[in-house]
């Protein structure tokens, strides 16, 4: 890959997440700095930088949506994104955290803080800084347009490595056997 | 075997009654499918194997081959609309991969990595569905059912006990036992029935077996879904 004049924006974020997928990405490890010879890192947990400039190429998004800051934080990222990836099985179709679905917020909420054993005097938090947790929670295409899909829990490094190269070279993504998993 | 038809514009011979999909395995080619398994009779039911006929749709499993058509499989618009079929599926049921015992070794899956399915596309219906814990040695899991139909078809036709049917109608149809309690449990189903292994999703579960091969290291781990059958 010759480096291009300008470097593409690459935003990332973690949703309803583990952060796996992010550690899956810096398995790619030394591939880190032939990647950096054409991209730069945006708003990230790998900058810290807390919000999207307004003209990122590329938006990497982990995990699901389980509360409103996640629909907030994965709504500023398409409008400040030209190219979404969701990457995860999160992200993709809500993953570990979509277990609650079949079970009421409340009954949730009255196990965790009210009747598990060794609780005494619990409440359920509500600080208005606290995001509110949605009914149920959400892959991210139910919420917004996503323009490519890298599943896996989590997908290789070789497998991000694989849409990040086909991306930059302007070619469709394709993972096919070995890369392409759901587990 | 002097007669043949066309498929993707190679010759396949086939026999008097044989089907499409018959024909095609016989002559090692991969047409994907779900609800049909070739010990039983073809229900026809998922689509997976729909092919295109002189300009019209079929399920390859249930059309009988007759000679000089010409069928359609691999191409572009049959494989997009059995992804979009898979995308069905996959959002009407509960299907966690990574948390699924069966991962690696199941069809549904690998026909999905087969035909490059990126994303489940439709919003998730979530569905609430108990699993049945009850006996000793299998565990069923719902939550995965695709209503093939084949415990059902193998527990009838070749177990002999009728363990299993498919109960109820359209959106609300699912998978029941046959047992006044409902449970596992309560039948004479034996972890050895045809029926425990035709399962081509992850609903019948060997109770302390479930990692003893790991993840990464499954049947379709090694090979995608069809290489055995383009062997032949």
């Amino acid at each position: 890959m010759n480096a291009p004049a300008k470097k593409l924006k690459v935003a990332t974020t973690s949703l309803a997440g583990c952060f796996g997928c992010h550690m899956s990405f810096l398995d790619i490890d030394e591939r880190l700095f032939t990647l950096l010879d054409h991209i730069e890192f945006d708003r990230s947990p790998l900058t810290d930088i807390k919000t999207c400039s307004p003209d990122c190429d590329i938006g990497i998004i982990e995990g699901g949506l389980c509360n409103a800051e996640n629909v907030h934080v994965l709504r500023e990222f398409r409008k400040n994104c030209k190219t979404l990836i969701a990457i995860g099985a999160c992200a993709i179709n809500g993953g570990l955290p979509a277990q609650r679905n079949h079970l009421p917020l409340t009954v949730i909420l009255e196990e965790v803080y009210h009747t598990s054993p060794g609780l005494a005097n619990g409440m359920v938090p509500n600080d208005p800084e606290l995001p509110l947790p949605l009914n149920q929670v959400h892959p991210i295409h139910e919420v917004v347009k996503v323009d490519y899909f890298i599943p896996g829990c989590p997908p290789s490094g070789d497998a991000i490595w694989k849409v990040l190269t086909d991306l930059l070279a302007g070619r469709e993504p394709q993972l096919g056997h070995g890369l392409m998993h759901y587990d | 075997m002097s007669q043949t038809f066309t498929l993707d514009g190679q010759s396949i011979p086939f026999a008097d009654g044989q089907t499409i999909l018959q024909a095609a395995t016989a002559a090692g080619v991969f047409i994907p499918h779900l609800c049909y398994h070739p010990e039983f009779k073809p229900h026809g039911s998922c689509k997976l194997c729909t092919v295109k006929i002189n300009g019209r749709q079929t399920a390859s499993c249930t059309m009988r081959a007759i000679p000089g058509m010409s069928v359609e499989s691999d191409t572009e618009e049959i494989n997009a609309e059995r992804r979009a079929l898979l995308q069905m599926l996959f959002v009407e049921g509960n299907h966690f991969c990574p948390a699924c015992e069966q991962s690696g070794n199941c069809q549904l899956q690998a026909t999905a990595y087969r035909l490059g399915m990126m994303s489940p596309h439709f919003d998730h219906f979530f569905p609430s569905r108990a699993v049945d814990a009850s006996h000793p040695d299998t565990l069923l899991d719902f939550n995965r059912c695709i209503l093939c139909s084949l415990c059902v078809r193998a527990s009838r036709d070749v177990d002999g006990k009728n363990v299993f049917a498919l109960s109820g109608r359209g959106i609300r149809t699912r998978l029941i036992v046959n047992a006044k309690s409902g449970r596992l449990a309560d039948t004479d189903f034996s972890p050895t029935d045809k029926a425990a292994e035709v399962c081509p999703v992850g609903v019948f579960l060997k109770k302390r077996r479930g990692f003893v091969v790991p993840i990464g290291e499954r049947r379709y781990d090694k090979a995608p879904i069809g290489a055995a059958a383009e062997e032949v």
